[in-house]
């Protein structure tokens, strides 16, 4: 379950009051709004990376407002994607096993399991500038996966992508989510892919956030 | 014609560049042709210019390895982080650029001539009174060992060639982590990371780049580096001499020939490290 209890934020002339907001447990959310109205934002609050002015954010029915990101249990797919540059894919996906210690038995187990489910199991030697946009979203996941989150936060995760990519992209999020068991929240421009994807379809608007949709 | 017309803004462009090349290259081959291979071998082979050869290869990496640890930090600093008085402390961290090198030279002579700069070099005992430039003064809680003596010493050659080339160091490395996305730091973050990891893991590799140029410049900087060293370290031959206080030593003396040859063993150096980082710019 994601959280956001009456968080505020403003930068320079940006103003953004009294934002509620949640996301059942496993369920699938998608944020809409128009450019700029503060989706990446919200985004970069839940997962710690902007302190609100005011407001909390709870996950999993944890209050995490005061934790760090590394201790939220929070997946993050930033717009740019944003690999590690110098890294091989394999070492993207077993990056937050390598922080975390864990025993090189089972993080060569998990990189093998992530990478046959994602269908990157070929690209496991690759750095990730000879990657395409569709293959390093994927790479992207894995990585993100691979820390066992409890929430996956997607920031226009197929806005880049070619229409036949998207098609396949939308299918492997929404497989990833039921198999993995997770709540995500996906910001998107595209009323197809909310549709496609919701659960629950968020607009973000002036005044607050407007629920469009709601699981039946 | 026609090409000439429509390419004369480049063209010119082109000759202005082509006309600083010349200029330099008939500054170093002036400086080649006075000299001959008999003079250079006679003064290459010069025990107190060996010295100072070796010597300024080695203080030189010393001061680049150090320039480069304190860049690293400040750098990102920098980059990733708006606070208060940055404006300021940015332009501060200008000031040995802008400084001329004998005044640094001499503020590292009277730092170390005050109480503090002799606890430094010196240590102190227990009781003794401390006075920090004068404007409060203390009993020694403790008797504290000397640090290390850097007034005329090669400690002090390395410490005022790296008191310069560190500003160098830090311009680089901000500019560099300044182009480098911070977004994968933070995806770091989420991952698991603390800010000191995500440095480490992600920030460092990707600024391998830049960190080779720096560790360049600085040790560039620090060879041919002169002023501060001949006002803190002094230039005593085979202790504190390096080669650009050779070349000044050779020429208050008369010997233009072996001054001649050092300065064209600089350029040597100077050119195979501009030759070394090229190849290593490509390869990292």
């Amino acid at each position: 379950m994601i959280r956001l209890e009456n968080i505020s934020w403003r930068a320079g002339a940006f103003d953004m009051r009294g934002i509620c907001l949640e996301v059942p447990s496993r369920g699938y959310g998608v944020l809409m709004g128009r450019t700029g109205c503060g989706k990446t934002t919200l985004l970069e609050i839940l997962c710690g990376l902007r302190p609100p002015l005011e407001g909390r954010v709870w996950v999993d029915g944890v209050d995490v407002s005061d934790l760090p990101p590394r201790q939220r249990g929070i997946g993050y797919l930033p717009q740019d994607i944003a690999l590690f540059p110098t890294l091989s894919v394999r070492r993207q996906i077993s990056f937050a096993l390598d922080i975390r210690r864990r025993p090189e038995k089972e993080i060569r187990e998990r990189v093998g399991q992530l990478a046959d489910e994602l269908g990157i199991t070929h690209l496991l030697d690759r750095q990730p500038d000879r990657l395409s946009g569709g293959e390093k979203q994927r790479v992207a996941l894995g990585r993100a996966l691979a820390a066992e989150p409890k929430v996956l936060l997607l920031d226009e995760p197929l806005s880049a992508l070619d229409e036949d990519v998207r098609g396949d992209m939308t299918s492997l999020l929404k497989r990833v989510q039921k198999d993995h068991a997770i709540t995500v929240l996906h910001v998107t421009h595209s009323k197809a892919e909310a549709l496609a994807l919701a659960d629950v379809i968020l607009r973000l608007q002036p005044g607050g956030i407007e629920i469009e949709k709601t699981a039946a | 014609m026609t090409f000439l017309r429509h390419n004369l803004f480049w063209i010119t462009l082109a000759l202005i560049c082509a006309g600083y090349l010349l200029f330099w290259a008939l500054l170093i081959g002036a400086t080649a042709g006075y000299s001959t291979p008999e003079h250079w071998m006679k003064a290459l082979s010069a025990p107190a210019i060996r010295h100072a050869g070796w010597l300024s290869l080695a203080t030189s990496t010393g001061a680049a390895l150090l320039a480069l640890a304190i860049a690293l930090p400040i750098g990102y600093l920098l980059a990733r982080k708006d606070f208060k008085g940055k404006a300021l402390l940015d332009a501060a961290l200008d000031i040995p650029i802008v400084l001329p090198p004998m005044v640094v030279g001499l503020c590292l002579l009277i730092f170390f001539q005050t109480t503090l700069g002799r606890v430094i070099e010196h240590g102190v005992e227990k009781g003794q009174l401390i006075s920090v430039f004068g404007w409060f003064e203390f009993a020694s809680p403790l008797k504290l060992p000397g640090f290390m003596v850097f007034t005329y010493t090669v400690a002090g050659v390395v410490l005022a060639q790296f008191t310069v080339a560190a500003a160098f160091a830090i311009r680089t490395m901000r500019g560099t982590f300044d182009h480098l996305p911070a977004r994968p730091e933070d995806v770091a973050l989420t991952l698991g990371c603390t800010p000191g990891q995500a440095f480490r893991r992600v920030a460092l590799p990707a600024a391998r780049r830049g960190m080779v140029a720096a560790f360049c410049i600085s040790w560039a900087r620090s060879l041919g580096e002169f002023g501060p060293i001949l006002v803190f370290a002094g230039a005593t031959r085979m202790r504190t001499e390096v080669l650009p206080t050779t070349v000044w030593l050779e020429l208050s003396v008369g010997n233009l020939e072996a001054a001649v040859a050092v300065s064209l063993l600089m350029i040597l150096i100077a050119v195979a490290v501009l030759v070394i980082v090229r190849i290593t710019g490509e390869r990292v």
